[in-house]
């Protein structure tokens, strides 16, 4: 299947499709100067990463197409709901790549998805740019030549957490971990690193996963164990329950919670009452400097409801390099070759507002600061989104798993 | 010799031609779901449908199937036929298993039987180490049909999953249409007169939801080898209820209802992704019509209307 040429476009899927009646006009006046340039933008619109992803995602990808308007290439976004289905995911991504002319998907919350839509991307020479997925295993096991790994992985996760915070006190440790592959993986990764720096772990408790509502044995066997946090090696719903339970149970007052994989939205969502006091890594937040807060405002006004957190700052930040490397190389020797344009892509330092300078390496590993954050008191803040304060900054040097331990099959060759 | 009637056969042919020409016109992975699902569906259908017999554990066969097809194809070489049939295998030996300890309750024991079944097979999957936890099996080749045929293509394996497909729904007719599945419609309408006629009735339905299971994990791996992946999803207990409503939107108990029900949920999931949140919304706003006005389903309100059998 080649991809998408000028007779694709009077398929009678088309017209089919009667309501899209918009879609070939559009395409049509975009053909002038060539094939533009598309960005599909994959991510949960209904399910539970519609926050940490969904529309505010599709957002920041056209505010990056937009700073390239009159550049000599066109760039569209057109955006998609996964549906949390490797499957649907995969399809969806085919039919892109196939069909309707994109060259390059991001964003992509979900782990299985997303290595799903990286293998796709392989295969189609086209690139994923991959800022919602959490695994490590995008730059490890099954890295690809056509796939960079922005914003977060677990590995930083649990080095920026479990690091940063013995070294701030927090030095005894115990953990609530959903008893499958993800969350397992949390705690040992965090476990090592509380250790390598000195602090120690005094137990955990594993809980079945799906399907626990109840965390209160659990909780009572944190609290009788002593330990000054409590790391919660779990995600989602279960974070936000545990979280919500331990408040109930006053743990927040003699522990410190740790969050292994939360962000801001969930912050909000669950509400600074009980949040406050609570530490997670991210690595970005909107209130870091002058610059990530004008550039906020520029998304807020199209996203009011939903502020953006490390993975909708990634998508912004990652469509803004690829726009740049294209802009370089020219529009129609980038969508020739996928892992040419990622190849120049890895050549080129990263610069942008929301993450400012930073590198990306061979295995495809975007490097950037990772940032320890306490959620404020609410008598602390100033406004309804003033939730975080920066506790502790691990460089981009340090933060991220090292290239020689992640298998990536590029680095061998 | 598949026992078609004459509305039947029309239809067969029907649906012959639209699975030859489809692919010149629509997307040809996301037809090869369809037909997938739809094997899948005409195999829940089997046993709701003929039988009576309301499983809630069907993903279960299919998630299996499609693991094991991916983890045959990845891990052992095996070429793509062989490797769906071992999905094919797995799903018969789970629905022996299951079939042998829920058909001693009936109506919704039964069900709660299949369904905590299902849940058992979906925390193995979770948790058992060759399955890859919520990462599942990524990357699965294709292969060469036969060892000689590359699958690659797009349109190879088009053609492969249609054969796969109608070979499935011929024998599933030919199962109904036959005595051994008048006797199972019999046990569906009245099951102590069945008994009292000296039939064991029990050894029936053992076979049918064998038969069902065994087609379902053929459709598991087949879906699992054309997007290269299996994953939780396809074990998940939604991807039952989803069979479910599939079979019923289409038309229980009728032979071509569950390939239209896979045919209209497959394209909501695809075409209305871009809609985002309207997704579900839709897909629950079009259930609810469904069961409001034609109770009977696609298939069954259109024979009702031709009064045919369909």
């Amino acid at each position: 299947m080649t991809p998408t040429g000028p007779s694709d476009r009077s398929m009678p899927r088309r017209a089919v499709l009667g309501g899209m009646a918009a879609v070939p006009v559009l395409a049509q006046a975009a053909r002038a100067q060539g094939r533009p340039i598309k960005i599909g933008v994959l991510t949960d619109m209904s399910g539970p990463y519609r926050d940490f992803g969904g529309r505010t995602s599709e957002v920041c990808a056209k505010l990056a197409a937009g700073e390239f308007a009159g550049k000599g290439f066109a760039v569209e976004v057109i955006a998609a709901d996964h549906q949390n289905k490797p499957d649907v995911g995969a399809g969806i991504a085919r039919q892109w790549f196939d069909r309707d002319g994109v060259d390059v998907i991001v964003d992509n919350p979900n782990s299985g998805v997303a290595l799903a839509v990286s293998a796709v991307a392989r295969e189609k020479n086209k690139i994923f740019l991959a800022c919602g997925p959490a695994t490590t295993d995008l730059t490890g096991p099954q890295c690809t030549p056509n796939t960079l790994h922005w914003s977060y992985d677990t590995y930083m996760l649990a080095r920026s957490t479990g690091g940063a915070t013995v070294k701030m006190g927090g030095d005894s440790w115990y953990f609530l971990t959903a008893d499958y592959a993800f969350g397992q993986q949390l705690q040992k990764d965090t476990s090592a690193f509380v250790v390598g720096s000195g602090g120690k772990v005094l137990g955990a408790s594993p809980y079945p996963f799906p399907g626990t509502t109840d965390f209160s044995s659990f909780l009572l066997s944190a609290q009788a164990s002593r330990a000054k946090v409590l790391g919660l090696a779990n995600a989602g719903t279960d974070t936000i329950n545990s979280i919500k339970q331990a408040a109930e149970f006053g743990l927040t007052k003699t522990m410190q919670i740790a969050a292994l994989l939360m962000v801001i939205n969930d912050v909000h969502a669950i509400g600074q009452e009980t949040a406050q006091g609570l530490i997670m890594t991210e690595s970005f937040y909107w209130d870091l400097n002058e610059r990530t807060r004008a550039w906020t405002r520029r998304v807020v006004a199209l996203s009011p409801t939903n502020w953006p957190n490390m993975c909708h700052a990634g998508v912004y930040s990652s469509c803004l390099h690829y726009l740049k490397t294209v802009a370089q190389m020219g529009a129609a020797e980038a969508q020739a070759s996928g892992a040419a344009t990622v190849a120049r892509m890895k050549s080129m330092p990263t610069e942008d507002d929301c993450f400012g300078a930073g590198s990306i390496r061979a295995d495809g590993r975007t490097l950037f600061p990772a940032y320890l954050f306490e959620v404020k008191k609410p008598s602390e803040s100033k406004s309804e989104w003033d939730l975080y304060k920066l506790q502790a900054t691990t460089p981009a040097d340090e933060a991220w798993r090292p290239l020689a331990q992640g298998g990536c099959p590029l680095i061998k060759a | 010799m598949f026992g078609f009637s004459r509305s039947q056969s029309i239809g067969f042919v029907i649906m012959l031609a639209l699975i030859a020409t489809s692919p010149f016109v629509l997307y040809p992975v996301f037809l090869m779901k369809v037909l997938c699902v739809a094997l899948f569906a005409c195999a829940f259908n089997l046993l709701i449908g003929y039988v009576g017999l309301m499983s809630f554990g069907h993903a279960a066969f299919y998630g299996m199937g499609g693991y094991l097809t991916a983890h045959a194809a990845k891990e052992w070489g095996l070429t793509p036929e062989l490797s769906i049939l071992v999905g094919g295998a797995v799903g018969a030996v789970l629905g022996l298993l299951f079939a042998w300890l829920a058909i001693r309750r009936q109506g919704l024991y039964f069900a709660m039987i299949t369904l905590a079944l299902a849940q058992m097979v979906y925390f193995f999957c979770l948790e058992a180490p060759f399955t890859g936890g919520e990462n599942g099996i990524q990357q699965v080749p294709r292969g060469n049909l036969f060892g000689i045929i590359p699958l690659g293509s797009d349109m190879n394996m088009y053609w492969t999953v249609a054969g796969i497909f109608i070979i499935g729904f011929l024998l599933l007719h030919r199962v109904v249409y036959s005595p051994f599945g008048q006797v199972l419609k019999a046990i569906r309408e009245n099951e102590p007169r069945a008994i009292s006629l000296g039939y064991r009735t029990d050894d029936y339905k053992q076979i049918a939801f064998v038969l069902s299971a065994t087609l379902a994990g053929i459709a598991g791996g087949t879906k699992a080898l054309v997007f290269g992946i299996a994953t939780l999803t396809d074990v998940n207990f939604t991807t039952s209820g989803d069979v479910v409503l599939i079979t019923l939107l289409g038309g229980l108990g009728t032979i071509f209802g569950p390939v239209v029900g896979a045919l209209v949920v497959v394209s909501m999931e695809n075409y209305l992704a871009q809609f985002g949140s309207w997704v579900t919304v839709t897909q629950g706003a079009i259930f609810v019509v469904c069961v409001l006005l034609f109770r009977r389903g696609v298939i069954g309100e259109l024979g009702g209307l031709l009064k045919l059998s369909l």
